[in-house]
């Protein structure tokens, strides 16, 4: 076992050509640790969406290395970085991402039937993340007859029942209100500390990244700061947030 | 400024555009084909007959052709409107940007005019090529020779396809500013956000419907095969199409909840890969699509009926003649004219004189040397006595034949030959021949339809009064056989007696059966030529003496066969295109809308292949599924078609169904396959 889930060495993302170049992402290394919850914050256009789809493959790096468990993720090519994110990755969206056209239970029942992991599992596993996520009740319902936090804890569940190495979370709390945000963080902090799930969070919201174990501040594209809770409760540790982000200075501010 | 916009707008959705322009650009094609058939045939090698027909063919053709553009501008105006609808962010934005809604109008203006103008180009190019082959087919349905190949290009197809096409665009393009000038900006913006609302159909209620609508089809199969007979006015008819069409229907809506319920009851099968997706996408799309489910299928259920209907007629034909037409000539007058009738319908003197001689003495005075031209001459004397009708030969079973079948006209006098003559004939013919007692008859006919009606009154022993003497049936079944010559089984019945049963006071006809005096075609041909001469010699007025020659049969027959065959096609094809097209449109607006979804579980991590093949399935089960019924409905509409057209004999049709499966996957497998890579396309792109 690797105690590094996730190593970020040295990348770089360049948008456009040689005569405009833009630097999405300048030089970027650390990592993440198995059963870290980690929290990375920043202003629209600091680059750290990029960063996101970088380590989802989604989108490829200019130069560098990323490696999840020991794999260089960034040699994968077709279909191996499709098998990639089913087996090893886990993804909470914004727009919370259910396909519409399924229920709550087939929505989740989905990243498992594409592994090919027979009915009775799925079902098993299905109503064990439910009671964890407290989803039991919608697990009938489509997504449109869902409340926000609802949609987003399904899609919470749909991420963590293939057992990933890690969550990987854009801005889950963007599209909620502040109780559903709350419960649904608590779920995170829930799934973190007792199935030590390791969840890499994207987000420019203080009260959302202060529920993390360490925060990751980008600006511009570069690591900018990089504070570590600790003990803090996590009230103490939000002011800390804070600081930085004044110190931070710019947009961010309005974020709050 | 606009003009370069809708330049790009085409560039740039050409991917979009490609079914509209394979739509457009077939039915220019097909359009013009049809179209330059006669300029096609004008080198080719026929008889006049075959001329004359080919010239009514081609003005039935063009009269269809109204019909044909009037479908081609619906599916048009479809096409264009499902278009419209997936560029409506598109338009939304112009509009946000403060662009007049008559300069949108303008924009589209240009586009329709520039794809207007491709498509007729390279439709009519196409459609150039392609009537190369079908002046083949024509040569070969009309048995011409294609002695040398000319490439022909009809001027007057041309011009009549840019004609009729322009007025077409002309429409789509008033309908487009009004579609334009209709809308809202707030729904063209909002219109990719509206959600999906999946409604579940009560599974007791869908079985119930199911169950339903399959009871109406099987009545309604049962009504046109096994119990057609009781469809005896057209009216009827119409009961069961309905029936189809509403069951179809009904089909098609509790089917989808149906198949959902049950796929989903086996969990195994519902949890494994995309299954649940690839299902919730077909039965979500099913139930908005329903009532074009049903078009489609129907339309391909007459497309399939039609095509191989008519494909069969030629084929029946050709192969009745050489039964049904075993000499060369048979001459025919009307004999003994009284003088009320003579004056009834005005007939002169030379004329009524003429008819008191047998056609051999009518032939001399045309100058037709009888012993010279023609061999194994067979003469024979219908009598009609005007108080025995058909009413009289069915007796006791009139009254409930009159019921079922009131269109047959009862009071129609029978036809009667003595046994000795009719004998005769059917040695020559190679027929059965027969002995009859003195007081009995035989009714000889070959008309599937009349020989049932007749059979009952046969099997009743229904007696028939002749000049005063009463005969009685020696058979309780009609017996195969004809006299006249002709291309179909036509005869309705023809009443045998003894010789001594009729006397000259009876005499209605004289018919003169024969052979050509020749030994190979050439021969045979010149003296069809000698015949056809006669027209014009002064005697013809005066006698009512008409021929009717196998070649003549042969000709006009082969040639409303061709007819049928080029009708069907033409509007086979044209139903063909518009159903696939309008469900590869459909399919295809709806993978704009999955864009998001696949994209959705391309980040789940499925891999490409499984994507493909649940695209795949989603386009294939949404295609296929009319088809099935289609074809289960075109099973029994073939078997309705045959009985319809059993009087051109043949029922042999596999060559023709075949025919008709190479045109269905061409078509419309060509239509899936261009879905198809276009969703892949759409789904990979963006």
């Amino acid at each position: 076992m690797y105690m590094n889930i996730l190593k970020i060495d040295k990348i770089e993302k360049y948008y456009g050509n040689k005569s405009s170049l833009t630097k999405a992402i300048d030089n970027i290394s650390f990592s993440v640790d198995k059963g870290e919850f980690v929290a990375i914050m920043g202003a629209s256009g600091s680059g750290k969406t990029t960063l996101l789809n970088s380590i989802s493959t989604i989108d490829k790096v200019t130069s560098g290395h990323i490696y999840v468990e020991g794999e260089d993720i960034t040699k994968l090519k077709g279909n191996e970085l499709n098998a990639f994110r089913r087996d090893k990755l886990g993804f909470i969206f914004q727009d919370f991402n259910l396909l519409d056209t399924l229920t709550a239970y087939e929505n989740i029942a989905l990243s498992l039937s594409i592994k090919n992991v027979n009915y009775k599992e799925i079902d098993e596993r299905i109503k064990k993340v439910a009671e964890e996520l407290s989803i039991k009740h919608v697990l009938k319902k489509y997504p449109y007859q869902m409340s926000g936090g609802e949609r987003q804890r399904v899609a919470a569940a749909r991420a963590i029942i293939t057992n990933p190495s890690i969550i990987l979370a854009d801005e889950p709390t963007g599209a909620l209100d502040s109780k559903s945000s709350k419960m649904l963080l608590e779920k995170f902090n829930y799934l973190n500390q007792e199935l030590d799930a390791t969840i890499l969070m994207v987000t420019h919201d203080a009260f959302t990244a202060s529920y993390a174990s360490r925060v990751i501040f980008i600006k511009d594209g570069k690591i900018f700061n990089e504070i570590i809770r600790g003990n803090d409760t996590r009230k103490a540790f939000f002011d800390k947030i804070i600081d930085v982000v004044t110190l931070l200075g710019g947009d961010l501010n309005d974020a709050l | 400024m606009l003009f370069k916009l809708s330049l790009k707008n085409i560039r740039k959705s050409f991917k979009d555009y490609a079914i509209y322009f394979f739509t457009l650009i077939l039915g220019v094609a097909i359009f013009y084909v049809f179209n330059a058939i006669e300029s096609q045939t004008v080198l080719l090698n026929v008889t006049a007959t075959t001329r004359d027909i080919i010239t009514l063919m081609t003005n039935m053709l063009s009269g269809v052709s109204v019909f044909v553009s009037l479908i081609l501008g619906f599916l048009i105006i479809y096409a264009s409107r499902f278009l419209i609808k997936r560029r409506n962010k598109e338009f939304g934005i112009y509009l946000t940007l403060g662009m007049s809604k008559r300069k949108i109008s303008t924009i589209l203006f240009i586009e329709t005019l520039f794809i207007g103008i491709i498509s007729l180009f390279v439709g009519i190019f196409i459609g150039a090529i392609l009537s190369q082959v079908m002046s083949l087919l024509v040569a070969n349905m009309f048995e011409a020779d294609m002695t040398k190949f000319t490439f022909i290009f009809s001027k007057s197809a041309c011009i009549k396809t840019l004609l009729y096409f322009s007025i077409m665009y002309l429409i789509v393009m008033i309908f487009n500013v009004i579609n334009i000038s209709r809308c809202k900006l707030i729904d063209l913006i909002n219109h990719s956000k509206k959600t999906e609302k999946v409604k579940l159909k009560n599974p007791i209620l869908c079985i119930i419907i199911f169950i339903i609508a399959i009871i109406m089809l099987v009545y309604a199969y049962y009504k046109v095969t096994i119990d057609v007979e009781s469809l005896s006015t057209p009216d009827k008819i119409f009961i069961p199409i309905i029936l189809g069409c509403i069951s179809t229907f009904l089909i098609f809506w509790s089917l989808s909840g149906l198949i959902l319920k049950i796929v989903k009851s086996i969990k195994g099968l519902y949890y494994r890969g995309l299954n649940s997706f690839i299902l919730k996408q077909i039965s979500s799309k099913i139930n908005t699509t329903v009532v074009s489910m049903t078009i489609i299928c129907l339309m391909l259920f007459v497309t399939i009926c039609v095509l191989s209907s008519s494909l069969s007629i030629k084929n029946s034909m050709s192969a009745n003649l050489e039964e049904l037409a075993p000499v060369d000539i048979a001459l025919t007058k009307t004999r003994n004219i009284t003088a009320e009738k003579a004056q009834e319908y005005g007939y002169n003197t030379a004329y009524i004189e003429d008819s008191f001689l047998p056609i051999t003495d009518s032939l001399s005075k045309l100058d037709f040397d009888v012993s010279k031209y023609l061999k194994d001459m067979v003469t024979v004397h219908y009598y009609v006595d005007e108080a025995l009708t058909v009413e009289k030969t069915l007796g006791s079973y009139y009254e409930e034949t009159k019921k079922t079948l009131p269109f047959l006209t009862y009071n129609m006098p029978e036809e009667i030959v003595t046994v000795s003559e009719y004998n005769e004939v059917a040695k020559l013919y190679g027929n059965e021949t027969f002995t009859l007692d003195e007081d009995e008859y035989i009714i000889i006919a070959d008309y599937d339809s009349m020989i049932e009606v007749r059979n009952e009154a046969l099997k009743r022993n229904t007696p028939i009064t002749l000049l005063g003497k009463t005969y009685y049936p020696k058979y309780s079944e009609c017996q195969n056989g004809f006299i006249a010559i002709s291309s179909n089984h036509i005869n309705a019945g023809i009443i045998i007696v003894p010789d001594s049963a009729v006397d000259d006071s009876l005499l209605e006809r004289e018919s003169l059966i024969a052979n050509y005096k020749a030994s190979d075609d050439t021969g045979r041909k010149n003296i069809e030529e000698v015949i056809i001469n006669l027209a014009n010699h002064p005697y013809i007025s005066s006698t009512n003496l008409e021929a009717s020659t196998k070649l003549s049969i042969y000709e006009s027959s082969v040639g409303l066969g061709a007819m049928v065959t080029f009708i069907g096609l033409y509007l086979g094809i044209i139903f063909l295109i518009s159903s696939a097209a309008i469900l590869a449109l459909k399919e295809l607006s709806e993978s704009t809308d999955n864009i998001d979804r696949y994209k959705m579980l391309r980040k789940l991590g499925v891999e490409e292949r499984m994507l493909n093949k649940a695209l795949f399935m989603q386009i294939f089960i949404f295609f296929i599924f009319p088809l099935i019924l289609a074809i289960i409905h075109s099973i029994f509409g073939i078997e309705f078609c045959k009985f319809i057209l059993e009087t051109f004999g043949d029922k042999e049709m596999t060559k023709s169904i075949t025919m008709t499966a190479i045109f269905l996957v061409v078509i419309y497998g060509g239509y899936f396959l261009i879905t198809y890579y276009s969703s892949k396309n759409i789904i990979r792109n963006r």
